[in-house]
């Protein structure tokens, strides 16, 4: 980022919860870039910003798409960039209709199942039909969602069948991507902007001016986001626009450009490449779905054709390596390679989907390794009720955080909903070592895999992941010895043999380098792996996680490289491990022009060398090429070669199944190829771009303790008038679990406060630093009061919309030094239908000043609140606002040649 | 004695033979991010304890208050709306036309895209500082410590010994900006009088403030407060170098049309001989709760022991005129 002539922080408090990365920010505009800081709320980030664009929660894709609207309109588009590298030249099917066309919504929802048949987004083929999914037929949106397989694109793009794309590079064909492009954001204008996102006209102007001037050849502009976008129920779509942006101004693969994604703590990133996450493998290779991915040859034409362009092509390799790594000896070509030891998925095992199960007693058993759910998951009461019905609980800490204790000290506990010599769950608790009491990687947001040493030793029991979880392997396998059920082969045959410490503790070197993978046979045995380039499908080769291979190359631990700054060069290269292969910049082959050449001296980054390799040529520059390395700029391979050997000379973005920076999506993102704006599940704004108001495809759970406050427009709206919004501050670490027991933490931010307007204050009698109760269907919590400048109404179609600031630190307990109610009790579950976060940075609440109720007292305030609303399990869960509208599916019998109908597809 | 007022190198005016170059801070408060690690590294590196109530205390985002016997790094908030920002911008111009000192010498090419007027007036601003002991040239807690427990380093800088000090809070008034404290538990424990229960390692009721981590800087480290700030608003190094620094950050933001930009201790002609923590400040120091024109309570010394000696003398005169005359 330090690279960037101009920063626009959205969707995110950078300055406040990334403070260390946000240092490359002030290097920037050290260096004279402009900082933009577009957010609800004016935070420690604003206040070191060039400027401040305050925004309605939740309204962002209408400002990006007014960005949008407003390049293509006024011709300021980077357009070389754009026709060589992205897929604004590509056809769409003749069956694709727009949200102009429809309301609001696109072709090919189904009312009954709620989401979309992709189909009919799909690009167009030469013989007048469309291109569809490796494998035959589109993966049904239903199928899509309960994978959240949004999730497996992290990687790399989704998969086509080929590569075989039909293009107008004049643009001017009606269903380019192009003009599609136009027509969908043509009602996306500036007082669209200033009346939905509460953006002055003057304010939006500015932004446009600045990311236009600090884009182009010789300039480039970065955003950065954070929770702020993805919470919500089209989050996945928010960045979308964002990358739409990017990419139509050429502000991908080029020093100080792309879109940042400032993930939610030090390892997250690494959270989902060596996932912990239900619906992934490591390298975002899909977890396999019973009924679709029944064999490996099924699994592997589904995630990468041979004939789709680019590196996904090659996940065989992936795969079998993976499964050499976990089964080694196990796993063979004849058992398909142990592929059969695979957990299938059977449907949504989302974290939330959980919760309902236990409610619904269908779950034994829960581990909660370093995570706070009765504070930090969405719909705390529904976490912590959840749990009571558990049989056991294990609850491995540093502390004793309130998921171990609420069934003694939980708000539950209080009102009189559980009571503690009812609650049959057995809670166990482990305390953990903390990250300077192990060694291990961390895997931040930039991709980037950094080592951690050990300083000393855990105290007492204290254990570290590796450990117990080795140490739990070690036992159930000896509880299995002997078996002969074949339910217990895939627990038998796994490796599970690591040096250990004189405590106990393996050695996370040793795992780093299985992760990194070896050649298992041949002349080069034992050899660590440089690339997964060199991984084989033919079980020669093992590692843990294609992705990383590289980190360990040589024996080396890459990971644990220190030169500060990262070395002399704008890729920062010697700090550190980047996956894939250090390549620092994604894409960056769009950093030079078709031709090869730099796109302007001041931004070359890297650059194709006709004279290297003895006059073959090469790649090269400031960065690892992401690219094949020799491939010259203007080479044409056949397309029907398939994999990495089918790219051009100017595909640059190489994961992609046709080369290109997807503008309009045709798979993969499940709610729409293209973003569109949607009110939040519960809002007081009525949608005034369509008359769909809220996402169709949102995932909802219509249950009578999940309640939604009535949106606009419907009866009872008033009675939850303002918006709230949750967010971080930095003298805290998520659900406080390693902040709130620190004397020097808690004592500079102690207790649990809400952020108000004085308007706000003024309206509802609040006082400065006194006491206020925050209600919303679900629960009522108490807070003290900021009243506060940086919190500014916004008037939003005429209307006057305040909105709540909640820091979402504190719970109820009693072993923390400090407590205090939890903000995300407030909210109820609606999720994003593309990876399942939930929606919890646009909730609808009111506000009265002095404590709260105490009690079953509590209780009552919120059935009172529901009753005067009238809300119903039906409240905002419908899935089509207007149902008299029509609605484009594809009809049976007109199927395109080849495809499934949808009705097929469903479970 | 040493000199009492105007410029003069602290070290070697204390007596330094091998004296280091004076090190000091320069926090510039344009690029502090508010995020008080500051605060927390300090408190780890000292073993200072908790001191806060754990209760709101009902100054924006700042819960500390102020400086004082266990907290030697403290994060203002303060908010502003526009009128305010607009006198600050004027006052700071009134500066400039005084001529406060700007770096000599041809400007720095200037990027031709930046915008040379002054930015629009933002509605509001957030200005966030992290305040800590001057470490002044001329100290009046050093001056004033009957003692000798407080004592100037070799670096400039000014420590106190928590194993000399007996408590009688002298140091406390003496300090023009409010700095050193006593640490009060109600009971009073120097090391060698500690208990062994961990609730009692800290030293009580003795003056304790910043040490520029004296214990660091012998060991060639850089305070533990400039380590870890992450925007570098905290930095350290040589006074001297500190203070040039500064002074092109003040012009710089000057060329910017940010006329409220000045600097504080930075004249070595202030009551206090210029201070060795540096600041850059976007207001009157008042509204960073900083007094306008700290004075060493010892700069009139000479004049106070002349005025004395002259009463004293005229007493004396007077005395011995009447004792003369009953004679």
């Amino acid at each position: 980022m330090a690279n960037a002539d101009c920063i626009v922080i959205q969707g995110s408090n950078m300055a406040e919860c990334h403070p260390v990365g946000f240092q490359w920010v002030e290097e920037a505009r050290a260096r004279g870039a402009r900082v933009i800081h577009v957010d609800p709320r004016f935070t420690r980030t604003t206040a070191v910003s060039d400027k401040h664009i305050p925004i309605r929660a939740g309204s962002d894709v209408v400002l990006l798409g007014a960005l949008i609207n407003h390049i293509l309109t006024n011709d300021l588009w980077f357009k070389e960039y754009v026709v060589a590298y992205t897929n604004a030249a590509t056809l769409i099917n003749e069956n694709f209709r727009d949200t102009e066309d429809l309301g609001g919504l696109f072709s090919g929802f189904d009312p009954e199942t709620g989401q979309y048949d992709p189909s009919t987004w799909a690009y167009a083929e030469s013989d007048g039909d469309h291109i569809e999914s490796p494998g035959g037929g589109h993966e049904h949106g239903a199928d899509a969602s309960a994978r959240a397989a949004g999730d497996e694109h992290g990687g790399a793009g989704p998969a086509l069948a080929h590569a075989g794309v039909l293009r107008d590079d004049t643009l001017q064909h009606p269903r380019t991507v192009f003009q599609i492009l136009k027509r969908h954001y043509a009602r996306y204008t500036r007082e669209m902007v200033r009346d939905v996102c509460g953006i002055s006209l003057e304010d939006f102007d500015y932004l446009a001016r600045s990311i236009v001037e600090n884009s182009g050849r010789e300039r480039t502009t970065c955003f950065a986001y954070a929770v702020g976008w993805t919470q919500h129920t089209l989050g996945a779509q928010f960045i979308r626009t964002a990358a739409i942006l990017q990419l139509l101004l050429g502000n991908v693969g080029r020093p100080g450009s792309g879109i940042m994604a400032l993930r939610g703590h030090a390892s997250i990133q690494g959270s989902t490449d060596i996932p912990t996450l239900f619906n992934l493998l490591p390298g975002y290779l899909p977890m396999p779905k019973a009924g679709t991915h029944d064999t490996l040859g099924d699994y592997l034409e589904v995630v990468g054709s041979k004939k789709q362009k680019g590196f996904w092509a090659n996940a065989d390799t992936y795969v079998v390596s993976l499964l050499k790594a976990w089964w080694g000896d196990a796993a063979q070509q004849d058992n398909d390679w142990a592929y059969d030891y695979l957990p299938r998925l059977s449907g949504p095992h989302g974290t939330y989907q959980t919760v309902v199960a236990m409610l619904d007693d269908e779950v034994e058993g829960y581990f909660l390794l370093g995570q706070n759910p009765a504070i930090g998951s969405a719909h705390g009461r529904m976490q912590r009720l959840g749990m009571s019905h558990l049989k056991w609980l294990v609850v491995r800490d540093l502390n004793l955080i309130e998921s171990a204790t609420w069934w003694k000290d939980g708000p539950e506990i209080a009102t009189g909903e559980l009571r503690t010599e009812g609650i049959e769950t057995e809670v166990f608790f482990f305390p953990a070592a903390t990250h300077v009491e192990k060694k291990g990687s961390f895997t931040q947001t930039q991709r980037m895999l950094q080592w951690r040493h050990k300083a000393l030793d855990p105290p007492g029991d204290c254990q570290s992941e590796l450990q117990f979880v080795y140490e739990l392997g070690k036992r159930i396998k000896a509880r299995l010895a002997g078996s002969t059920d074949e339910r217990d082969r895939p627990l038998l045959d796994l490796t599970w043999d690591y040096p250990t410490d004189e405590h106990g503790d393996p050695d996370g070197e040793a795992v780093l380098a299985e992760v990194n993978g070896r050649y298992l046979t041949g002349p080069d045995a034992g050899k660590y792996l440089s690339s997964f380039t060199e991984m084989r499908a033919d079980g020669s080769t093992a590692g843990g996680c294609w992705i990383y291979t590289g980190v360990y190359a040589n024996g080396i631990n890459q990971a644990a490289r220190r030169v500060p700054r990262g070395g002399p060069g704008p890729s920062q290269s010697e700090w550190g491990w980047v996956w894939p292969a250090d390549r620092r910049i994604l894409y960056n082959r769009a950093s030079a022009d078709p031709d090869g050449k730099p796109w302007s001296e001041r931004k070359k980054y890297i650059w194709w060398d006709p004279e290297a390799e003895g006059g073959s040529g090469r790649w090269v520059g400031d960065d690892v090429p992401d690219f094949p390395a020799d491939r010259a700029p203007g080479s044409r391979p056949d397309p029907d070669l398939g994999g990495p050997g089918a790219l051009s000379g100017d595909d640059a973005f190489i994961m992609q199944a046709d080369g290109k920076g997807w503008l309009f999506a045709p798979q993969g993102v499940v709610d729409g190829p293209l973003p569109t704006h949607y009110e939040p599940q519960e809002s007081p704004v009525a949608n005034a771009l369509y008359p769909q108001q809220q996402n169709p495809a949102r995932i909802i759970f219509p249950r009578k303790d999940n309640l939604s406050a009535p949106s606009a427009g419907e009866p009872g709206a008033d009675v939850y008038p303002y918006v709230f919004t949750t967010y971080r501050l930095t003298e805290h670490h998520t659900a406080g679990g390693m902040s709130r027991w620190l004397p020097y933490l808690s004592e500079l931010q102690p207790e649990m406060f809400c952020e108000v307007s004085p308007e706000l204050a003024a309206e509802r009698g609040l006082e400065p630093y006194g006491w206020a109760t925050i209600i919303s269907p679900r629960t009522a919590i108490e807070a003290r009061v900021l009243v506060t400048e940086r919190m500014t109404p916004l008037v939003v179609g005429g209307h006057t919309v305040h909105q709540i600031g909640l820091p979402y630190h504190w719970g109820v307990g009693g072993d923390a030094v400090v407590s205090g109610d939890a903000a995300n009790d407030l909210l109820g579950l609606t999720l994003d239908p593309n990876v399942q976060i939930q929606e919890s940075k646009a909730g609808s609440c009111d506000i009265r000043p002095g404590r709260r109720p105490q009690g079953e007292e509590l209780l009552r305030l919120v059935e009172e609140y529901q009753s005067r609303a009238g809300v119903t399990v039906e409240t905002d869960n419908v899935r089509v606002t207007d149902p008299a509208r029509e609605i484009i599916y594809p009809p049976r019998g007109q199927d395109t040649r080849g495809a499934d109908g949808p009705a097929d597809r469903t479970d | 004695m040493g000199q009492l007022t105007g410029p003069t190198d602290p070290a070697t005016d204390a007596g330094w033979g091998d004296r280091k170059p004076r090190k000091g801070f320069f926090t510039d408060t344009s690029i502090c991010i508010g995020c008080k690690a500051c605060e927390v590294a300090c408190k780890e590196w000292n073993r200072n304890p908790r001191d806060g109530d754990l209760e709101l205390l009902g100054s924006s985002y700042d819960n500390t208050g102020h400086l004082g016997a266990s907290t030697w790094r403290h994060v203002a908030f303060i908010e502003q709306g526009r009128d305010r920002i607009e006198q600050a911008r004027e006052s700071g111009r009134a500066l400039i036309d005084l001529g406060m000192p700007t770096l000599p010498g041809p400007p720095d090419p200037i990027d031709t895209r930046a915008d040379l007027k002054p930015p629009d007036t933002p509605e509001f601003r957030w200005l966030m500082s992290s305040d800590v002991c001057k470490h002044c040239t001329h100290a009046g807690c050093l001056d004033v410590c009957p003692t000798g427990a407080l004592f100037r380093t070799e670096f400039g800088t000014v420590v106190v010994q928590d194993d000399v000090c007996n408590g009688c809070g002298t140091c406390v008034a003496g300090c023009p900006f409010g700095v050193v404290e006593r640490r009060s538990d109600g009971t009073y424990a120097t090391p060698t009088r500690q208990s062994d229960r961990l609730a009692h390692k800290f030293v009580t009721n003795v003056a304790q403030k910043c040490t520029l981590c004296y214990d660091r800087l012998v060991e060639d480290q850089i305070p533990a407060c400039a380590k870890t700030c992450p925007t570098t608003s905290i930095k350290f190094g040589d006074h001297d170098d500190l203070v040039a620094v500064a002074r092109e950050r003040v012009a710089q933001l000057h060329a910017q049309g940010r006329t409220e930009a000045r600097l504080y201790g930075a004249n070595e002609h202030d009551g206090v001989g210029g201070t060795g923590s540096v600041f850059l400040l976007l207001d009157e120091p008042e509204v960073y709760g900083l007094p306008p024109d700290p004075r060493v309570c010892t700069a009139d010394l000479p004049q106070m022991f002349k005025h004395a000696g002259l009463a004293g003398a005229g007493m004396f005169a007077a005395a011995a005129l009447a004792f003369w005359r009953s004679r």
